[in-house]
């Protein structure tokens, strides 16, 4: 990618960094910790990598993005809004009764959800329907799908996985938004997950590192993927939940919190001069 | 009764022909085709079954993520691995976003035998009823088994099915124009004194119960209530306004089910006793179907009993 490219997506990136942070503000509530964590990784699908039309977003030969980390929609909104799929004013709806834009993605609801998550594992088993519906029609486009690496404690992770390595579902990539975080504190102490490479190389899988806050290498890391045959791709993207707001960083209880209002001033400064930074330099 | 057959059979003969017909019809199994007979679809069309070992919570997701992309997918299991297991996704990955997934619940009932309580599912018609969006379906001999299945496929929604292992006698096919209705009962006997809602194969033992009492002198109407939601609340509120009393009648925990969703219902609307039968809130065990069957009063005889304590409910 040319520098003017990923220097749009790091411009892209920073301004769904700030709808996020005004959703869950507005809202009270909602996930920052995990969404910020996830906020390039995201942006790099929806600007670079996938092929979706916002005016077709029914498009049977559409590429699916399926969030199973459901709970990060201060990410997923943002972008699909940035996108095209709704208005960026319809964000200031964030888990609200007369919204369409539920704490967690609905789908048939909200325009650009592909799959209704948000109890965590279940995500990647509707990914891995998709993509084998797509290989029986001969299908060219491809199923996405983001999990936490909190999620994939989660057994029925580890069933999809084994599910989506029989079928040679190289129509697939899941990437794994490894923030090292959970709930209840570091995933190295609730539980273990590491070495995630080796698990799903073990389970047939192509497991790909990946920094998940360079654009660069996020979309060589999908150009990757989509090379690889015979076999569905994780990317094991290395990422820092709260991501942009230095007090927010590295710590578990931002997870689905939200900031009070002198919080928010400090956090949508911090963002909005990252922001001003990178259009500065455009 | 022109024959003798497993519902599950029937089943599984009647997917293996709608095979052709839809070509968009897929089936998913959890390791246990040979059981659940749609091994006869895996044979006439493996490009379209998937075997998804034991892993029922993923055959269930994958089946909503081959529904979201336009198939129809049907997943399979015994009744107690594919309500319970994969109980919660069913509810957010399949019932919520109203996926076109039909999930089918073989061996279900105590009469799976001799597996015993850990197989014996007594529970999955109130898992399946408390979920919104889900529609239940319960038919009792083969001839039904068939016209439930094309009713399915018709049907543009999350639904499930129950199975039953044992062969049972058919009693719908000799009925004078009978039609499956999604969500109308069959009235199987014209009675005055008390009417049976029965479902699934206590069907045929409530058949046999009405002769008993019918030379008792009680006259008993028989409804055959395939599909358990939506209720057919028509052809209840008839039976309780005419016959003034109700016994349901189920192979299943008496919380939830059938003889539940009749109570519910009348006790809004028309306030009447209702007897439930069934197995009253306790674990299976293992042993002879026909043995288990016995223990747990799910026998004609079982039936009879709670018919006669309804009509002495009655109100003057």
């Amino acid at each position: 990618m040319d520098h003017t490219a990923s220097h749009e997506l790091a411009v892209t990136a920073a301004k769904a960094r700030l709808l996020g942070m005004d959703m869950v503000h507005r809202a009270a509530s909602g996930h920052i910790g995990g969404s910020l964590s996830a906020m390039d990784i995201v942006t790099t699908l929806y600007f670079r990598v996938m092929r979706v039309d916002p005016a077709k977003p029914q498009d049977p030969g559409r590429d699916r993005f399926v969030l199973s980390k459901g709970h990060c929609t201060p990410a997923l909104y943002p972008m699909l809004a940035l996108r095209g799929f709704f208005p960026v004013e319809e964000l200031e709806q964030f888990r609200r009764i007369d919204g369409r834009l539920s704490g967690h993605p609905e789908m048939g609801e909200t325009p650009g959800v592909d799959m209704s998550t948000g109890s965590l594992g279940q995500g990647i088993s509707a990914a891995v329907g998709m993509a084998l519906a797509g290989k029986a029609d001969g299908a060219d486009w491809r199923v996405y799908t983001l999990l936490g690496d909190g999620e994939i404690e989660e057994g029925q992770v580890w069933e999809a996985a084994m599910a989506a390595a029989k079928y040679h579902l190289d129509n697939l990539c899941a990437i794994v938004d490894v923030n090292g975080l959970q709930i209840d504190g570091a995933t190295a102490d609730v539980m273990p997950s590491e070495p995630l490479d080796k698990k799903f190389e073990a389970f047939n899988w192509n497991a790909i590192h990946v920094d998940g806050h360079d654009f660069n290498a996020l979309e060589d890391a999908f150009a990757q993927a989509a090379a690889c045959k015979g076999k569905p791709t994780v990317l094991l993207a290395k990422t820092v939940k709260g991501k942009g707001v230095a007090f927010m960083e590295h710590d578990a209880g931002w997870h689905g919190k939200a900031p009070n209002d002198e919080q928010y001033e400090r956090a949508r400064a911090e963002l909005a001069a990252a922001l001003a930074e990178l259009e500065g330099k455009s | 009764m022109s024959e003798k057959i497993a519902t599950r059979v029937a089943y599984g003969q009647t997917l293996a022909e709608l095979g052709k017909e839809y070509p968009n019809l897929v089936v998913l199994d959890a390791d246990l085709s040979g059981s659940t007979q749609s091994a006869m679809f895996a044979k006439a069309f493996p490009e379209r079954f998937y075997n998804m070992g034991i892993a029922e919570a993923n055959m269930t997701g994958v089946a909503a993520g081959l529904a979201a992309c336009g198939k129809m997918p049907f997943t399979n299991s015994f009744a107690m691995f594919a309500t319970g297991r994969a109980y919660e996704q069913i509810r957010n990955s399949v019932a919520y976003p109203r996926l076109n997934v039909k999930i089918v619940g073989s061996h279900g009932g105590l009469s799976v035998g001799e597996d015993g309580a850990t197989h014996q599912c007594i529970e999955d018609y109130a898992l399946m009823r408390a979920i919104p969006n889900m529609a239940v379906l319960s038919p009792c001999d083969a001839n039904e088994m068939r016209h439930a299945v094309r009713a399915l496929v018709r049907y543009d929604g999350p639904a499930y099915l129950r199975l039953g292992r044992l062969a049972v006698d058919c009693v719908t096919d000799s009925l004078p124009g009978y039609e499956f209705h999604w969500g109308k009962g069959t009235l199987l006997r014209e009675g005055s004194d008390v009417t049976v809602i029965a479902t699934g194969m206590m069907v045929q033992m409530s058949l046999q119960a009405a002769e008993t009492l019918a030379a008792e002198g009680i006259s008993v109407r028989l409804i055959d209530m395939h599909t358990i939601k939506p209720l057919d609340h028509e052809l209840v509120l008839k039976a309780a306004l005419e016959t003034r009393c109700i016994v349901t009648t189920e192979e299943h925990n008496v919380i939830g089910g059938l003889g539940s969703a009749v109570a519910e219902f009348l006790c809004e609307h028309c306030p009447t006793p209702v007897v439930r039968h069934g197995v009253y809130d306790q674990f299976g065990r293992s042993g002879k179907a026909q043995d288990v069957l016995a223990a747990f009063g799910l026998t004609p005889e079982g039936i009879a009993g709670q018919v006669r304590r309804a009509v002495k409910l009655k109100r003057p």
